[in-house]
C-alpha cells in the first residue's frame, strides 16, 4: 500500500540530521561535551533548547564521563536523555557505558565514528564504538544522513522497550559533515510513534527504593522473604534483553515504515545477494561504497552482491547466514581492527557461519582507518584480488589484509 | 547490599569519579519532569571528592547545580584498606605511605568549593552533631551547589581504640586542625566549639595531642610536628581574622 505522505526534504549534514531527530524525539536532558567531529551536534542541542524550540534541560558538562553519568540519573528519573560523543570521548565514557547498560537505562547515544590516538587524528574509522561493544549497548550503524535521523527516533523507541540503552553510530565527517537530502519527519507523527518515556525505577521520597547497589554473586533473599537476584542473574537477563531485542528492532524498523513510509525492517541492509556468489560485506557508510564497487564488478560479469552491516550488536547470525548460504567467497571490509586478531565485523561473520553448511572462503581487509580515503574502485580490487586468491587452499586466513602502503 | 538497604529514601549508588554529574542529572530529570519539593543529596568519600571526583564536582559548583553536596572525610581510601588520599595528612602512615607516612599536607577542598563562589559551604565534625544538623538543615533552605565538609574519625584506619571515636573528632577541633565553621553568601562564620574558643579567647589545644593518640602517626617527627603547629596558629589566626572582619 503506497503511503500518502508529504515528503519534507531539507540538505543538511549528518550531524544536524541527529539533532533533528534528537528534538522529534522530545529529549527532556540532554548532556554532552564538544569533540570534533561530533561537536556541531552538541551545539545544534543547545541552540535548539536555548531558543526554545526544544524543551529539554541543557546540561553543558566538563567532560563525557560526566556526560553519560548525568544522562544516567536523568534516565532513572524518569527522563528522556541523549547524548553524543565520538572517539577520545566515547572511550572516557567507558565506565558510564557499562553503569547505564546495567542499571538497564534506555539512554540514546549518537557515537560519530572517529579515530582514537595515539597519534592524534580527527577522521573517521570505526575503532572508537567497536571498542565498547562489549559494554551491553545495542549498536546500530547508518549509511546516510536520513537512515541517521530515522534511526535515532527509531533508538528511542527499541530502548525504551527492551530497556536497553542505544548507540546510534556515523561515520564522522563522510555523514556528520557531509550534506545530503534529508526528508524530516512531523512533529504529530513521530510523537505516534514514540510512546512517553515509561521508566522501570521509582525514585520517590513516598516510596523510597535502593539502585545499584552492591550485589552478591549469588541469589539473597529479601526483607520479603523472597529470593532476589544474584549479580550473574542479572547479567544474564542484560544478555537475554539483547538476544531478543531483534524483534523489537524489526518491529520499530516496520512501524516506522507505516508510518513514515520508509522501511527499517531490516537488521542490515542487502543488495543484489540473490544469485551473488561472492558478497561483500561491510558497515556503516562503506556499506554504500560497497554497492558502487558491486556495480564495476557485476559489469565485468561477476555476481557480486553486498550485505551491509546495520545492527551490530545484537549480531543477527541467523539472518546473516541465511543471506550468505550462496556464497563461495565473502570479502569482509573492517574499519577497525581487533589487534592481534582480524576485523570485528569479519570475526562476528566467521563465528555466525560455524557449524552451517557453508563453507565460504572468506577474506578480511581492514580499510580507513584514521580517514584514509576508500574508493568503491578499491574495494573492487580487493575484490578481484581475493577471488584470484581462491587458487590458493587457504579458505581462512589467520590474518587480515590492509589496505595501506606498507 | 541487594535486595536490603539500611537507607530510608531514594537512593541511586553510582560509579566513583561521577558524584557530581550523577547528583547533576537526578536534578536536571526531576527539573525536565517538573518534579518539585524534592532536595538531591550528594555523598562522597573524601578519595571521591578531593581526587577522582574532584572533576565532576568542580563542573556542577560552576554551573551552580541545585544539590548538596556532603564530604564524609576520613581522610584515606578506607574502602579500599585505607591508602592515602588528598585528604590524608602529613605524617600519616597508610598503605601506600607504609614507611615515611605522607609528605605532603592535605588538600585545603573546603577553599577550593568556597572559590567555585557557591552560596553555603561548611565544615563539619562527626564529633559534633548538633553542628551538623543546623547546617544539614539551613542547607536544605539554600539554593544552588551547596557544599559540606565532614571529618569523620576512622578507628581502623587511624589506628585508635573505637571508644576514642568521639573524642578524636573533639581533639581535631580543639587543637585547630579542623576549623568548625560556615561560609553564607560570602559571610564567614565560626561554629560550635570553634566559635567558643574564639569568643573566650582560650588557646587551642597542642597538636601534638592530637597525634599521640593515633597509631597512624606513629613516625611522625618532631620537624612535622613543629611545622604542622605553626601552619594551625597561622591559620587560626586567619580564620579569627576573618570571623571578626567579616
Ligand atoms: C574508577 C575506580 N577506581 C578505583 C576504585 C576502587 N575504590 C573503591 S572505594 C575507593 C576508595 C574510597 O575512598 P573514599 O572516597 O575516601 O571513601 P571511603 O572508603 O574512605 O569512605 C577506591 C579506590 C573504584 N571503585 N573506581
Amino acid at each position: 500500500m503506497a503511503i500518502q505522505r508529504k515528503s519534507n526534504i531539507h540538505i543538511m549534514d549528518g550531524n544536524q540530521a541527529a539533532a533533528i531527530a534528537a528534538r522529534l524525539s522530545r529529549v527532556q536532558v540532554v548532556a554532552a561535551y564538544p569533540i570534533t567531529p561530533q561537536t556541531p551536534l552538541t551545539e545544534q542541542l543547545s541552540l535548539f533548547v536555548e531558543s526554545g524550540e526544544l524543551k529539554a534541560e541543557y546540561v553543558a558538562v566538563e567532560s563525557e564521563h560526566s556526560a553519560l553519568a548525568v544522562c544516567t540519573s536523568a534516565s532513572i528519573v524518569g527522563a528522556r536523555a541523549f547524548t553524543a560523543t565520538s572517539a577520545h570521548g566515547l572511550a572516557y565514557m567507558h565506565e558510564m557505558l557499562h553503569w547505564a547498560a546495567g542499571a538497564r537505562l534506555p539512554i540514546v547515544l549518537a557515537c560519530v565514528n572517529r579515530a582514537i590516538g595515539a597519534p592524534w587524528n580527527v577522521l573517521n574509522d570505526q575503532q572508537d564504538s567497536i571498542a565498547q561493544r562489549d559494554t551491553g549497548w545495542i549498536q546500530i550503524y547508518c549509511r546516510n544522513n536520513q537512515e541517521i535521523l530515522d534511526t535515532v527516533i527509531q533508538a528511542f523507541r527499541i530502548a525504551e522497550q527492551v530497556y536497553v540503552p542505544v548507540m546510534v553510530c556515523y561515520d564522522g565527517y563522510i555523514l556528520s559533515h557531509t550534506e545530503m537530502p534529508v526528508d524530516i519527519p512531523d512533529q504529530a507523527d513521530v510523537d505516534k510513534y514514540l510512546p512517553p518515556y515509561k521508566p522501570h525505577t521509582t525514585l520517590d521520597p513516598a516510596n523510597p527504593k535502593n539502585y545499584n547497589l552492591v550485589t552478591l554473586a549469588d541469589p539473597r533473599v529479601g526483607v520479603e522473604g523472597k529470593l532476589c537476584h544474584g549479580y550473574m542473574e542479572l547479567r544474564y537477563l542484560l544478555q537475554e534483553a539483547l538476544q531478543n531485542s531483534r524483534e523489537t528492532i524489526l518491529d520499530a524498523g516496520q512501524e516506522f515504515n507505516k508510518i513514515f513510509g520508509r522501511d527499517y525492517a531490516r537488521m542490515f541492509w542487502e543488495d543484489r545477494n540473490e544469485d551473488a556468489e561472492i558478497t561483500i560485506v561491510a558497515m556503516g557508510s562503506l556499506a554504500m561504497e560497497a554497492i558502487v564497487a558491486a556495480d564495476m564488478l557485476r559489469e565485468e560479469g561477476i555476481k557480486v552482491g553486498v550485505l551491509g552491516l546495520r545492527v551490530f550488536r545484537p549480531f543477527p547470525k541467523a539472518d546473516v547466514v541465511r543471506v550468505l548460504r550462496k556464497s563461495k567467497l565473502i570479502v569482509v571490509f573492517d574499519k577497525n581492527i581487533s589487534y592481534g586478531s582480524e576485523g570485528a565485523t569479519c570475526s562476528e561473520i566467521k563465528s555466525a557461519l560455524y557449524g552451517t553448511y557453508i563453507n565460504a572462503s572468506i577474506r578480511n581487509f581492514i580499510v580507513g582507518l584514521g580517514g584514509r580515503d576508500v574508493k568503491a574502485r578499491e574495494l573492487a580490487d580487493a575484490t578481484r584480488k581475493a577471488i584470484a586468491s581462491l587458487k590458493e587452499t587457504v579458505i581462512n586466513p589467520d590474518y587480515p589484509e590492509w589496505i595501506c602502503q606498507i | 547490599m541487594y535486595p536490603i538497604t539500611a537507607v530510608n529514601v531514594p537512593c541511586v549508588n553510582t560509579p566513583f569519579a561521577s558524584t557530581g554529574a550523577s547528583a547533576t542529572g537526578l536534578v536536571a530529570g526531576l527539573k525536565a519532569l517538573g518534579r518539585k519539593g524534592i532536595t538531591v543529596l550528594a555523598f562522597a568519600g573524601d578519595g571521591g571528592t578531593y581526587d577522582i571526583g574532584i572533576q565532576s564536582l568542580s563542573g556542577a559548583a560552576e554551573r551552580q547545580m541545585d544539590f548538596i553536596y556532603v564530604c564524609y572525610d576520613n581522610e584515606g581510601y578506607m574502602n579500599t584498606g585505607n591508602q592515602r588520599s588528598g585528604s590524608t595528612p602529613l605524617g600519616a602512615v597508610s598503605g601506600t605511605t607504609p614507611v615515611l607516612g605522607k609528605q605532603q599536607y592535605q588538600k585545603d577542598m573546603t577553599a577550593i568549593m568556597e572559590a567555585h563562589g557557591l552560596p553555603y559551604v561548611a565544615t563539619c565534625s562527626a564529633s559534633f552533631p548538633l553542628d551538623l544538623y543546623e547546617k544539614v538543615k539551613k542547607a536544605r533552605t539554600i539554593e544552588g551547589t551547596r557544599f559540606i565538609h565532614i571529618q569523620t574519625p576512622c578507628p581502623p584506619g587511624w589506628l585508635f581504640p573505637f571508644s576514642d571515636t568521639i573524642k578524636i573528632g573533639e581533639l581535631a577541633v580543639e587543637t585547630g586542625l579542623v576549623v568548625l565553621y560556615e561560609i553564607e553568601d560570602g559571610i564567614f562564620r565560626l561554629t560550635s566549639m570553634s566559635e567558643s574558643v574564639a569568643s573566650k579567647g582560650t588557646q587551642l589545644r597542642p597538636v601534638r595531642e592530637y597525634f599521640n593518640h593515633q597509631g597512624r602517626f606513629k613516625t611522625i617527627t618532631e620537624e612535622q610536628i613543629d611545622e604542622l603547629q605553626e601552619w594551625v596558629t597561622t591559620r587560626w589566626k586567619h580564620f579569627l581574622h576573618r570571623a571578626t572582619h567579616a
